[in-house]
């Protein structure tokens, strides 16, 4: 597994390299920890403080790894309008997996729709949504 | 036989990827394209121009022998035979990573042209177009390019904006999936007409395989777009960096914050310096408008809105997808006649047009023209022309309150209307839906969308109140 250190040196010569290494640190990590945000703020000449806020600013950063795998259900208007909401109680009535809302996948004429880390799906059901949670 | 099934995120999240690899069990040699952007029958198996859709896995081998019926030619169907594809002219028929296809369909021409013609007739050219920034602003895309080629300095960017975050948006999406190399000639010929080396494209982190197919693109094309530069940058699940100057500071590195404007991004952009904001729609037309001329794209079109708009037909409808056609179409036309009214088969109650930040319309507004200054007239946003269909069984109460969350949620907080009003506004819908104070709350809620309309820094608070007082004044029954 790379190291923030190695994350760093990738990308240091950037312009604007922040977020790059932001979305890098998460992927090796799953989250953006103290001591992370503390090495990047040495690296990057940046205070403590500005590094937090940007990482507290974005939805895709955590500051704390998520144990359960995670299901990006689509709750935006085009979902809604097809349906979402009513698979809402099935994501309620389970903790196994962490469903989060996401606002909008793109693929608003086939919804309700959910991605699960890049995987699409789309037309969902009840049947299907309880299939791809269970399957998780 | 040759069998295409497109390899978009619409087409994958219904199952494409299974039936190609069932057409290859079968012995059958599949290319994987761009989708035609009829979405209601992804799958969609195109046998020699020949369609068959929606497909599932277990109707391969019946289509191989011949038993399966065909929808017919596709390109003689009514939703593509209607439409003037000049953007999405290669969808369905390209493999979005395929160099050679691109160069046999008139691929890289517009560039050409550019570079043989100089800068600043190529900025006259997109002047005489007409072309209009297609993000939802409609801001004259040669005007801004004039400005950023008139401004001092040696460093200057053009920046892509592809943070499509509006619900029933997926025209972005759609080209850079399935035409990447378009898009990035298109920048390239922005790059040269304002003398920018450099350019970033912006992707939300909610598109990974249009993420993919660009930076595979960026990889594949380098040699041809130099001393032109493109980079790929991925957002971080913040609706507002769709809003121009917030998008440029997450670039640099820092919170989603919007800017106060002046300076305009155009003359201190990115790090400062000159940058041209541009929605992809806007970059993908430029190849188009470059190869065959100003002249040929203003021909098309209705009033001060010139030429083409993909438009998205999206939530409960039948006949969902991308229709690209001249500007002056009827809402009607799109719901009914195109879009065919909705997928519940019920009565059809209401459209919003533009993302969450877009004015409910009722059927008796479906006269209106899609045109800039006819929806605007109507008090209501073209934006990036996505269109959600909504049946009777909706709860406008419930949508209006959806969008005053929507921008507590997606705030950056840094003006107070649009950081403290949309959480109040959720509060006092709460209310109305509770049966308390109605009148009392309602002219609140008029009074706190005066505010959030004229005192917010940008369009999330500014034109939040679109949604919440259109849902008001079109539908006052499911607030009483």
């Amino acid at each position: 597994m790379a190291s923030i250190a190695d994350i760093l040196a990738v990308h240091k010569d950037r312009e604007g390299p922040l977020l790059p290494i932001l979305h890098d640190v998460q992927k090796a990590f799953g989250h953006v920890s103290e001591d992370a945000m503390r090495e990047i703020a040495g690296a990057l000449n940046l205070t403590r403080a500005e590094v937090y806020g940007v990482v507290s600013f974005y939805h895709d950063f955590r500051k704390e790894a998520e144990a359960r795998p995670v299901l990006k259900l689509c709750r935006a208007e085009a979902c809604k309008a097809r349906g979402v909401e009513a698979l809402v109680p099935i994501a309620d009535n389970q903790s196994r997996v962490k469903v989060e809302a996401v606002y909008c996948l793109g693929l608003c004429a086939v919804g309700p729709s959910a991605m699960v880390g890049d995987t699409v799906y789309a037309r969902l059901d009840d049947a299907k949504f309880k299939m791809i949670l269970e399957a998780m | 036989m040759t069998v295409r099934i497109s390899d978009d995120a619409v087409a994958i999240a219904c199952g494409a990827d299974e039936v190609a690899a069932a057409f290859i069990a079968a012995g059958v040699a599949v290319e994987r394209v761009s989708s035609w952007g009829m979405q209601w029958l992804e799958p969609l198996v195109d046998i020699d121009g020949v369609g068959y859709g929606p497909v599932s896995v277990d109707q391969v081998a019946d289509i191989i022998n011949g038993k399966v019926p065909s929808l017919g030619r596709i390109a003689d169907h009514p939703f593509i035979a209607t439409q003037t594809r000049l953007t999405f002219a290669r969808a369905g028929k390209t493999r979005p990573l395929s160099l050679d296809d691109y160069y046999a369909s008139q691929g890289w021409l517009g560039l050409a042209k550019a570079r043989e013609m100089g800068a600043e007739a190529t900025i006259d050219t997109v002047i005489t177009s007409g072309l209009r920034g297609r993000g939802g602003a409609g801001f004259p895309a040669g005007i801004k390019w004039q400005t950023v080629a008139r401004a001092d300095g040696a460093q200057k960017y053009i920046v892509c904006n592809a943070d499509e975050g509006d619900s029933a948006t997926f025209a972005d999406r759609m080209v850079m999936e399935g035409d990447p190399f378009m898009l990035i000639e298109g920048m390239a010929i922005a790059g040269f007409a304002v003398g920018a080396n450099k350019g970033y494209v912006y992707i939300r982190s909610e598109y990974p395989h249009a993420i993919a197919k660009m930076e595979a693109a960026i990889k594949l094309s380098a040699h041809l777009v130099a001393p032109f530069v493109v980079e790929v940058r991925v957002g971080a699940g913040a609706y507002v960096c769709g809003e121009e100057t917030s998008l440029l500071n997450s670039l640099e590195g820092k919170r989603g914050e919007v800017r106060a404007k002046p300076p305009l991004p155009a003359l201190e952009g990115l790090f400062g310096k000159p940058t041209a904001v541009n929605n992809v729609l806007t970059l993908a037309a430029l190849p188009w408008i470059l190869t065959h001329g100003g002249d040929a794209y203003a021909a098309f079109g209705a009033g001060r809105s010139r030429g083409t708009m993909p438009i998205q037909i999206a939530g409960n409808v039948k006949h969902g997808g991308l229709y690209e056609v001249a500007f002056g179409i009827t809402l009607g036309e799109l719901v009914n006649d195109i879009g065919g009214g909705t997928a519940s088969g019920r009565p059809v109650r209401c459209v919003q047009v533009g993302g969450p930040l877009g004015a409910y319309l009722p059927p008796a507004q479906f006269h209106l023209p899609l045109d800039y200054e006819a929806f605007a007239a109507a008090d209501a946003l073209v934006g990036h022309a996505g269109i959600t269909v909504f049946d009777d069984t909706v709860d406008m109460a419930k949508m209006a309150r959806f969008a005053m969350e929507f921008c507590a949620i997606e705030s950056c907080g840094k003006c107070t209307p649009c950081r403290l009003g949309s959480t109040r506004g959720v509060e006092t819908i709460d209310q109305i839906i509770a049966g308390k104070n109605v009148e009392a709350n309602l002219a609140l809620i008029a009074d706190l969308s005066e505010t959030m309309k004229f005192g917010s820094l940008c369009a999330l608070g500014g034109f939040t109140p679109y949604p919440v007082m259109s849902a008001i004044k079109h539908f006052p029954e499911d607030f009483r």
